[in-house]
Formats: structure tokens, sequence, C-alpha cells
């Protein structure tokens, strides 16, 4: 019942979009995942991103699909964010990326 | 090794190699945090390579929320005698007590992760054992 109520709140919001290029040096690799994952878990919004702008889109909460997209250094990570703290959501993420996820 | 403050599901990380799951929890640690009770144990009790009812159920306990508790293994006896002590739980406790079916290192991290945000006990498992799906 819970999951029904959020995907129905969630589809009520205007999905936001925005990208960041991935500026440390290894990429999205498993300490950033994690970090990624840690960050997105604290919100309600769905968070996905995608290696281009049309997708296909992985679940940012997901730590194991989070993993699995292995980009790179230099790539551009374009966010899908939709909820009603979105636009709090999208400016963290978003932040930790351009932060480097607190790496070199 | 653990942390009583915590909500979270509780991860225990069970090795024939009380090396491997004391680095296993260090990469936890470091990875995730410490917003996630950890436990470890590893070798039988003459210190040899192997795995020991005793010690795991000392690590769940030691791991213990009342969220439950997710436990990664690696080969056959970890798995056996983690379920052994699952068996040997109190009732009220069993049911909240998990093995999960993923590799010991990835799925501790995936765990730990899965429960850091707050997830249930039966997310975290189907998160860890995602590695194999």
């Amino acid at each position: 019942m819970h999951d029904v109520n959020a995907s129905r709140s969630a589809n009520a919001f205007v999905p936001l979009t925005a990208s960041a290029v991935l500026v440390n040096a290894v990429g999205l690799h498993a300490r950033p995942s994690v970090k990624l994952t840690q960050c997105a878990k604290g919100f309600t919004a769905k968070i996905e991103f995608a290696l281009a702008p049309d997708g296909p889109w992985t679940d940012a909460k997901s730590p194991v699909k989070v993993m699995r997209v292995k980009a790179p250094q230099g790539a551009t990570l374009h966010f899908r964010v939709a909820g009603p703290d979105g636009k709090a959501a999208l400016a963290a993420v978003l932040a930790l990326v351009h932060d480097g996820f607190g790496e070199a | 090794m653990s942390n009583p403050n915590s909500g979270n599901v509780g991860v225990v990380i069970v090795s024939h190699s009380s090396k491997i799951a004391e680095g296993a929890a260090d990469m936890v640690r470091q990875m995730v945090g410490n917003a996630v009770p950890l436990a470890w144990t590893g070798g039988d009790t003459d210190g040899g390579l192997g795995t020991n009812v005793a010690g795991i159920l000392e690590a769940i306990e030691a791991a213990w929320s009342p969220a439950g508790v997710a436990i990664l293994v690696d080969l056959g006896g970890a798995e056996t005698n983690s379920e052994m002590a699952v068996e040997m739980l109190a009732e009220d406790r069993r049911a909240r007590v998990v093995v999960c079916n993923a590799p010991v290192v990835e799925g501790a991290v995936i765990a730990a992760t899965e429960s850091s945000g707050g997830s249930s006990l039966a997310a975290v498992k189907r998160s860890a054992e995602e590695f194999y799906a």
C-alpha cells in the first residue's frame, strides 16, 4: 500500500532533469556508487540517472544497479528526478558529483 | 564492532577465514560508514579455517537490531552453521534473521549500503542477492 501511494505521488510530479560530469579519477566505482545510493535514499523522490539524455535509466537508490553502469571519469550523468522533494534531491546528487564524491 | 544506537538492519559476516571476515567488515566500515550494526566471525574454535555456531551466535548478538540481521556467508559450512545458529535463536528473533544468497564481500557492502538508507530486512536481502540475479 505504501509503495502504491509513493509511486502515485511521484507520478504527480513533473520530472526534473539536469546533468553533471564525473570529475573524480576513478569514475563511478564502488565507493562513489555507495555514496550516490546513500544520498539518493535520503529522499522520497524517484531518482534515476543515465549516461545519455534519453536513457536507459538506472535507479540511483540501487547500489548494485549503480555499480553495474561502470561510468568512467569524464562521463556525463544525466539525472531524472520526480517527487515532492525532487528539487532538493536533484541539488544533492549534483553537488555530490560536482564534488567528485569527496575524492580527488 | 557493533553500533547499538541504530535501528538499521544489522549485518553479520561469516567466513571460514577470520582475515576475510575482518577484511570484509573493514570494507563495509570504510565504504558505508557506521550507521549499520556490523559484526564478523571466522575460523573454527581452534583458530583454524572453518566456522563455528557459537561464534556466529555471538556475532548475531553483537549486530542485533530490532529491524533484523542479514548474514553473509562464504562456503558450505559457513551457510549450514549460520542456519544452525538461526535455528538456535529465541523464537521471536528467528524470523528476523536471514542468510543471504550473495557473495560474502560484495554482499556485505551492498547489504550495509541498503541498510544505511533505512531499508527493511527483506529489501536488504533482495539488494544483496541482486549480485546473482
